[in-house]
């Protein structure tokens, strides 16, 4: 039998090229469908490589799994692109299931004969496992919005939170002094699970991106955990490149943001969040008509469209290309200027952008937006806030202080399209609003772009 | 207690992860959400445990959570590659754009 163990280790050495070759191509449009085929391939090898295993004496229930698997695998697959941030918090959820029970089964399977080294990495494994599966389940649930979205805070919570992770160390300490205590290792599973809903409760829509890259680092540090628990080099090297991934995100999130790293590592999210109610004063601001609006627009040379979660909870998207084509044909210079947190995952703006044939070189990251917004003769912020706000610029008393924002305020004309004046999640008001430059656009985001359109390609007295 | 196995096992967590670091820090955020998903699919290969301990069948425990475990992994393999796939092929670029 050896020849067959050879075998299975040259197919894992094999999917391990193909794996890190997968996230390489990624990193260039060109080739990142490549991408996606090198680690298709890996995969299939590494399986066929794994299950022929000498050690597996019954094929039916991994069969009957497998096929399961695919089956739920294809639509979760085939989802609205606008729904992609739940079914990528989802998948987490998924994944760190697979890593948990298989933690779980290994502990019962070889207690009480387990080392302290395994028995330390087999705890990390379920401990992050658990903590993902319920995190990302409500992760989700927000997102799907069967829960609310508002962030709930209460006193202590912190303390609480802290401290249920605290019990959770020590249970997985007593556990490595003497792996025979099976009693203690459901309880270090369920705080696990308990601490994951815990750590969302606080968590409101503009942190999904942080929440979301946070929740996908530890899934892939509890994998990684996985192989070091079953001696698997495969899964230690797709553990820690997920682990990789999800971290780099979170950091470039947290930044984003202007959060410290160490903040959003201990899940104190959503802190900085109620501090200043919108002032009830009433201060004058100037609105437009969709006539007005595309009359200024098609007067521009340059036009810079920044788009936020409100235009995905509107579906604007492709409204927004009916927009941009009306726009290029007279001439105009488009582009979109996307902020890193944008929407509520990584990415989430080129995504839905891309969906409505919009070309990827039209999305510009904010600083390339920014060092050309002086130059820009009007921006358009569709559904977008905080990321436009000013006071992050100017105001030391904001909450958002100090983060980084696209500058659509040095735009000759500023245009925003808002349901109200209604100050939005985070409850901070917006001083752009005010702006003598600015004009408000007041209406749903798909019905005001809509119109304007309809201005610009002359079909507005149709109706 | 500190085997040739595990410090092996350390080196190759040191090193995957700094080509982690080293490959995904030149991702540029356009596409972000496919890699997410990406790394999400290939991180299913946690499915390779779940089949040995459901095929070794040590013990009924062994048997349903490897069972289940494959199931939930499989499914983040077969729809992590497609909607990856998915959202890739919309990103274009305005050069190659037909009319």
């Amino acid at each position: 039998m050896i020849p067959a163990t050879h075998l299975i280790e040259a197919t894992y050495i094999i999917a391990v090229v193909l794996f890190i070759l997968s996230l390489k191509w990624l990193s260039s449009p060109a080739t990142a469908r490549h991408g996606v085929w090198a680690g298709e391939a890996g995969m299939l090898l590494a399986i066929i490589g794994t299950l022929m295993y000498h050690g597996i004496v019954d094929y039916k229930w991994i069969a009957i799994a497998l096929v399961l698997g695919a089956i739920i695998g294809v639509p979760l697959g085939n989802v609205q692109m606008t729904a992609v941030p739940q079914r990528t918090a989802l998948s987490h959820a998924f994944g760190a299931l697979c890593v948990t029970l298989v933690g779980t089964a290994e502990f019962y399977l070889r207690t009480p004969n387990v080392s302290a080294f395994v028995m330390s990495v087999l705890s990390l494994e379920v401990i992050l496992g658990g903590l993902t599966i319920t995190g990302s389940l409500m992760a989700a649930g927000k997102l799907q919005e069967w829960l609310p979205q508002r962030p709930i805070t209460y006193k202590g919570q912190n303390f609480v939170n802290l401290g249920m992770l605290a019990i959770a160390v020590v249970i997985a300490v007593m556990l490595v002094r003497n792996p025979g205590q099976t009693h203690l290792y459901p309880f270090m599973v369920g705080i696990a699970l308990v601490f994951g809903v815990m750590m969302i409760i606080p968590i409101g829509g503009a942190d999904m991106p942080t929440v979301i890259s946070l929740l996908n680092s530890y899934a892939g540090l509890s994998a990684a955990a996985m192989g070091f628990v079953l001696n698997s080099k495969l899964l230690i090297v797709a553990g820690s490149l997920d682990g990789a991934s999800g971290f780099i995100l979170s950091v470039n999130m947290s930044k984003a943001m202007n959060r410290s790293f160490t903040n959003v590592l201990f899940g104190a999210f959503g802190q900085v969040q109620t501090s200043t109610a919108g002032a009830g004063e009433a201060k004058p601001v100037r609105s437009a008509t969709p006539e007005e609006a595309a009359a200024i627009l098609s007067a521009a040379n340059k036009v810079a469209i920044v788009p936020g979660y409100g235009m995905a909870v509107a579906q604007a998207q492709h409204k927004v290309r009916e927009l941009y084509d009306a726009l290029t044909k007279r001439g105009v210079d488009v582009k979109f200027g996307i902020h890193p947190v944008a929407g509520r995952m990584p990415g989430h703006m080129n995504v839905l952008l891309a969906e409505a044939d919009i070309p990827y070189d039209k999305l510009l990251e904010m600083d390339d937006m920014n060092s050309e917004m002086a130059q820009t003769d009007v921006a358009l912020v569709i559904g977008a806030n905080d990321v436009t706000n000013p006071a992050a610029r100017t105001d030391p008393g904001s909450p958002i202080y100090g983060m980084p924002i696209l500058d659509v305020d040095k735009a000759r004309t500023v245009m925003v399209i808002k349901r109200s004046m209604s100050p939005g999640f985070a409850g901070i008001d917006n001083p752009l609003y005010y702006l003598d430059n600015t004009l408000m656009l007041f209406g749903d985001a798909k019905q005001f772009v809509n119109s304007i359109v309809r201005e610009l390609t002359g079909a507005g007295g149709g109706h | 207690m500190v085997t040739p196995d595990l410090i092996s096992s350390l080196y190759v967590f040191i090193l995957a992860a700094f080509i982690g670091f080293e490959v995904i820090r030149r991702v540029s955020p356009l596409p972000h959400t496919p890699l997410m998903s990406l790394t999400n699919a290939l991180d299913a290969i946690a499915v390779v445990g779940a089949i040995i301990l459901a095929g070794e069948r040590k013990s009924n425990l062994a048997l349903i959570f490897g069972t289940i475990a494959i199931v939930a992994a499989t499914s983040n393999i077969v729809g992590g590659f497609i909607i990856t796939d998915r959202m890739l092929k919309m990103f274009k670029s305005s050069r190659t754009q037909k009319p």
